[in-house]
């Protein structure tokens, strides 16, 4: 069987900040009703958190939980592990009208690190990041110019950024054209 | 610029986030109906130079259709409201007619 390989093969960029692939990120989607006690305890199986709040992301590093819709969340895991916790959620969920699939594949993961983080994200999101307004916790899904992306803050000065595996050369070369050297505005 | 928040996920949402799906509050005439319901259902819209209700598309955000009250000259969001009922809700009403008094928008008042 052929090796896995994510969509931007570990491309990197470094301007006024540096954008990297984040590389093969296990990604699972889970809809249905999030209220009922069955999806705490598959969330809770596969990531360990609770069920986030809306606009909430929980956990940090390898493993997340992620509130993308008010019947959907992204549960973050590694890679190698990702059928084995789909195998849990779904025992979890045994009985329950509700649907676990492994999307790691179908998306590309980004990371936009840099004191201009902030500022190069804004240039592309009609999103306010400033840091009142969105910080560490909070999980945001828009439009990076002409693409649907979700993002979040997975440090201080680092964004994570999902975007579909069809349209991540495209992503990388918006990140790299709104992070070129000098072009700091200096909104933030 | 429009700006409407989404009663889902409780974003603000700048217009090009969302994806509009036409007039609120449609009843739906299909098969069995009579061809005058039928023609309005289909082709009927409202055309209102001041207060407008819409149906809306969270589209790169949570994905969830909902219904916002505006003023189509001014912009004016009175607000935003789930798609799951039949006509907007006493406080959006209260809003408009604070702005407009004597307002009406097909059946609503």
């Amino acid at each position: 069987m052929s090796d896995p390989v994510s969509a931007l093969n570990g491309a990197e960029f470094h301007g006024l900040i540096d954008v990297a692939d984040a590389g093969l990120t296990g990604m699972i989607t889970l809809r249905g009703n999030l209220g009922a006690a069955k999806a705490k305890k598959a969330v809770k199986a596969v990531t360990g958190t609770a069920v986030p709040a809306v606009g909430e992301v929980l956990g940090s590093g390898e493993t997340a939980t992620a509130w993308m819709s008010p019947d959907e969340l992204l549960l973050i895991v590694p890679y190698a592990e990702v059928a084995q916790r789909v195998a849990k959620a779904e025992t979890a969920l045994a009985g329950e009208h509700a649907m676990v699939v492994d999307v790691s594949d179908a998306r590309a993961v980004l990371t936009v690190t840099g004191s201009d983080a902030r500022e190069v994200m804004a240039k592309l999101c009609p999103v306010d990041l400033s840091p009142a307004a969105f910080g560490k916790g909070d999980f945001r899904r828009t439009r990076m110019a002409q693409i649907p992306a979700a993002l979040w803050m997975t440090e201080s000065d680092q964004f994570t950024v999902i975007c579909f595996r069809s349209v991540a050369d495209y992503a990388f070369a918006l990140l790299k054209v709104a992070a070129q050297p000098g072009s700091a505005v200096g909104a933030f | 610029m429009l700006i409407l928040t989404c009663p889902y996920c409780g974003v603000r949402a700048d217009e090009t986030e969302l994806s509009p799906g036409g007039e609120a509050h449609l009843t739906r005439h299909g098969p069995g109906s009579s061809d005058d319901d039928f023609h309005g259902y289909l082709f009927t819209r409202e055309n209102p130079r001041g207060v407008h209700f819409e149906r809306w598309r969270h589209a790169y955000g949570c994905g969830k259709w909902f219904h916002a009250a505006r003023d189509t000259m001014t912009l004016e969001v009175f607000g935003t409201y789930p798609a799951q009922t039949t006509e907007p809700p006493r406080d959006i009403c209260d809003a408009i007619t604070a702005r407009h008094p004597g307002w009406n928008w097909r059946d609503f008042s």
